[in-house]
């Protein structure tokens, strides 16, 4: 009898393969995020002539927005991975076996993590190449990756509960300029400090997104920001239950096994 | 002959609105994006105007909403070529293909199509902007000229995403549609003046046909009228070069028929 | 309802879904163990709904029905370890090699690595797909992702086999293979099999037994020989040369029987002593003066057993749109 760990781990295999055998979803993960840094490090570099603005090279800011950008491409893919299970039946033939929903669940994610992953040691490493200066360090830069991937997990929970819920791949991609608004409506292109327009000032203030952004941020262009860094994990962590317990019950639904 | 043509272009045009207007899943993301985006610069890139050397008259959010106004229109164009994929992915267009004594009224059809889609979006981030307050400068001439300009993106933009639909029959061509078109205009002064951008961000932009439209539409709704021969060659041009791909692009489907 | 059955067991069994569609409507039937029963119908008609709850995979709405001698809702696991399943949907994963998938739903059912292993190749090699293995699934045919699915679906050698529709969209070839394959599981391993299908000829040929359900509902039920003797002799079916004489052509049938399922263009009636009434046929249209284009004798299909009970024709039944050359129920 296989036991719920070996369970995850042929799941978690299957989903890794399928991920890292679509040249489609690897490339825009990568490419995407570092086209639009490069323009946007370019096109915005003035504005660290802001009075205020804490950092000397917008690169070094802007950084980190690949990280959340790779977040929400892991999420996306696990949404159509899961959707695409459903719409083809293969999560019919997953329920005949004895697996557990939170094997499926927890195996499904891994190709979206594997790709969260990717990106994050690329997008660091053509950063440091580019002058990025993380200011933490080695250790640092370390942190980083592990709290991007805790990113990504926590938004590959959101787009599971959409996967499960829909069924359909299609509707999973059109949920992706809700999680475009939910970045962009955030302190990820200015601090928050520096937004002049009063209510976008206070929805990014609100925006939990901005947190996650401003601790991952901190590790780059402050040091060792204790604050930022807590308040970051912490709204992770609250994404992260939330979003799986959600996914858990859209797979229930869905799983209508006896 | 003639009859034929705007037979076969109101046919294609009827058809494509329907299916616009009542798929909400269609329309909403046309608007939504720019809109998004709209917000997103206007508001949270605001205090980039108080870079040093920023001297944009009437202030942000006209700079930013001109952008987003041409972004909308080469958004439009790419979605309507969507539209034209998924057309021929579902045998339809080979319908059309049969049917029609004019196919180049196909193509015209498309293009229409996507300028009545682009103003229901232009209409909705006019008027985001006009609630968020921007200051509108130039005279009413100067406002058409700015949409004369959105007018030739958005065909541009059609007319690339129609070509490459008549080529591969697939919506899993959307990337391929999308990503230049992406490309092309980020590549332009977004955030800041073409003198303000730093790198070889700044060399793309200025061999960027895109970057004449923007400033020229900037140029327009501060009322200062800036590059308006070049805007308009660039334009022009764009969408000439659009005709000439999707002409041949039809006549490739023509041959599988 | 005995617990001791090793094969399948349904009583009034009962699945509605929302606004009152009643997808199955009451059926009873019995499976014994080493049977293969084929369960035929048109689209629609409630057999995939059936598998579905038989599988566990969707809860009934009443009834009760046992697996191998398991409740299908209150002991549901002990059924899916008891059984496989090759549904509608071939359900495979086009970025996966062959053996991949073996190896995914061998590790999945409890066996080891090393019994996963041999236990893929052998099934791959049974069902003749070792050479195309390590192959993507996305570049087989649908012939060879359907065995690839009954071979995933015998990885952990179950007592009884579903199989929803198994060969739809095959070319004759590969639906002969699989037939094969279905026989010899029954024949050799001694596997229950319950088959959908709305082939006549499927049913016909693999079935032991046949139930035939409409609209939810089971409308005939026994071996296919039985059935088609419960409704009659064989028919005779003629098609005259001119269209017009298509009224005289009915008449003159109409003295040597009762009128039966035939096509738009022809007229066809079942007779009582079979084929030795063909000379008389044959003389009275001539002396009637009708030339025949086509004359034929057939033995009772299943279609006509369908026909029979429910008033319309399987193949249609289900495809009210289509313009095809549809029997006309007499």
């Amino acid at each position: 009898m296989t036991s719920v760990l070996d369970q995850v781990g042929l799941v978690a295999r299957r989903s890794v393969r399928r991920t890292l055998r679509q040249p489609a979803l690897i490339v825009p993960t990568i490419v995407f995020p570092l086209f639009l840094l490069a323009v946007n490090s370019s096109g915005l570099s003035a504005a660290t002539d802001i009075p205020g603005f804490p950092a000397s090279s917008y690169l070094d800011f802007a950084i980190t927005v690949c990280f959340v950008q790779g977040a929400m491409f892991a999420a996306i893919t696990a949404g159509t991975e899961l959707a695409t299970d459903v719409q083809s039946g293969f999560l019919n033939r997953l329920q005949l076996t004895p697996l557990t929903r939170l094997a499926i669940l927890i195996g499904q994610m891994a190709g979206a993590t594997t790709l969260a992953l990717l990106g994050a040691v690329t997008y660091l490493a053509v950063g440091v190449i580019a002058g990025v200066d993380v200011k933490s360090g080695v250790g640092g830069a370390a942190v980083l990756i592990v709290y991007a991937l805790f990113t990504a997990v926590a938004f590959s929970g959101i787009g599971a509960t959409l996967g499960a819920r829909t069924g359909s791949p299609e509707a999973v991609q059109g949920a992706f300029p809700l999680m475009f608004a939910l970045f962009f409506l955030s302190s990820m292109s200015m601090p928050r400090e520096l937004i002049s327009i009063d209510w976008f000032r206070t929805v990014a203030t609100w925006n939990p997104a901005s947190y996650l952004i401003e601790g991952m941020r901190s590790l780059v262009i402050t040091g060792w920001d204790g604050t930022a860094l807590w308040r970051g994990v912490a709204i992770g962590a609250g994404i992260l239950a939330l979003s799986f317990w959600s996914a858990s019950r859209a797979l229930a639904t869905r799983m209508a096994r006896t | 002959m003639r009859r034929d043509f705007t037979t076969v272009a109101g046919a294609v045009l009827r058809r494509n609105l329907i299916h616009a207007f009542t798929n909400p899943a269609l329309l909403i993301p046309s608007a939504v994006f720019p809109l998004l985006f709209f917000v997103a610069f206007a508001g949270g890139l605001s205090n980039v105007a108080n870079v040093p050397g920023f001297d944009f008259p009437s202030g942000y959010t006209a700079f930013q909403f001109v952008f987003v106004f041409l972004q909308s229109a080469a958004f439009g164009g790419v979605f309507t070529g969507f539209a034209a994929a998924a057309d021929f992915e579902s045998g339809f267009g080979r319908r059309l293909l049969l049917a029609s004594p004019r196919r180049r009224g196909i193509v015209a059809g498309y293009v229409v199509a996507a300028i009545a889609r682009w103003c229901f979006t232009a209409t909705i981030v006019s008027v985001a902007a006009a609630i968020a307050g921007m200051h509108v400068d130039g005279g009413v001439a100067q406002l058409v000229a700015l949409v004369s300009l959105a007018l030739l993106v958005n065909m541009t933009a059609t007319l690339w995403g129609v070509g490459m639909a008549l080529r591969f029959q697939t919506l899993q061509a959307g990337p391929a549609m999308q990503i230049p078109v992406f490309l092309i205009l980020f590549m332009a002064p977004v955030y800041v003046p073409l003198d303000l951008i730093g790198g070889w961000v700044h060399d793309a932009a200025s061999y960027n046909p895109l970057t004449a439209l923007v400033e020229s539409g900037r140029g327009f709704i501060s009322g200062v009228p800036d590059v308006v021969g070049l805007a308009y060659l660039a334009g022009f041009g764009l969408v000439a070069l659009g005709l000439v791909w999707a002409l041949t692009g039809l006549r490739r489907a023509e041959r599988g028929v | 309802m005995s617990t001791n059955h090793r094969g399948i067991v349904v009583e009034g069994l009962v699945r509605t879904f929302k606004g009152d569609i009643h997808a199955v409507d009451g059926i009873d039937l019995e499976v014994a163990a080493g049977e293969i029963y084929g369960f035929l119908g048109p689209n629609g008609a409630g057999k995939s709904t059936t598998v579905h709850m038989l599988t566990t995979l969707l809860p009934p709405t009443a009834g009760r029905a046992t697996v191998a001698g398991f409740d299908i809702a209150r002991e549901g696991a002990d059924v899916r370890r008891h059984i496989g399943a090759a549904l509608q949907e071939a359900a495979l994963d086009t970025f996966l090699t062959g053996r991949e998938h073996m190896d995914l739903q061998a590790g999945l059912s409890g066996l080891g690595k090393a019994d996963r292993a041999r236990r893929g190749t052998e099934l791959l090699e049974r069902v003749g797909l070792i050479e195309a293995a390590d192959r993507k699934v996305g570049g087989y045919s649908g012939g060879m992702k359907r065995r690839l699915d009954l071979a995933m679906a015998l990885v952990h050698s179950p007592s009884i086999l579903f199989l929803d529709e198994p060969t739809t969209g095959l070319d004759p070839q590969s639906r002969s293979a699989l037939w094969d394959e279905v026989e010899r599981l029954a024949t050799d391993d001694g596997v229950t099999v319950f088959l959908t299908t709305q082939y006549l000829e499927e049913a016909d040929v693999l079935a032991d037994r046949v139930g035939i359900i409409d609209r939810g509902r089971i409308v005939a039920e026994g071996t296919p020989d039985e059935l088609k003797r419960d409704i009659g002799g064989d028919t005779v079916e003629a098609i005259p040369a001119d269209p017009h004489d298509l009224e005289r052509a009915a008449e003159v049938l109409a003295r040597f029987g009762e009128r039966a399922a035939h096509s738009p263009k022809g007229v066809a009636v079942r007779l009582s002593r079979g084929a030795e009434q063909l000379a008389d046929i044959v003389r009275a249209l001539d002396d009637a003066g009708i030339a025949l284009a086509h004359l034929q004798l057939h033995s009772p299909s299943l279609d006509d057993v369908f026909l029979t009970k429910t008033g319309r024709s399987l193949e249609g039944a289900g495809e009210e749109d289509e313009a095809a050359e549809e029997p006309v129920p007499a």
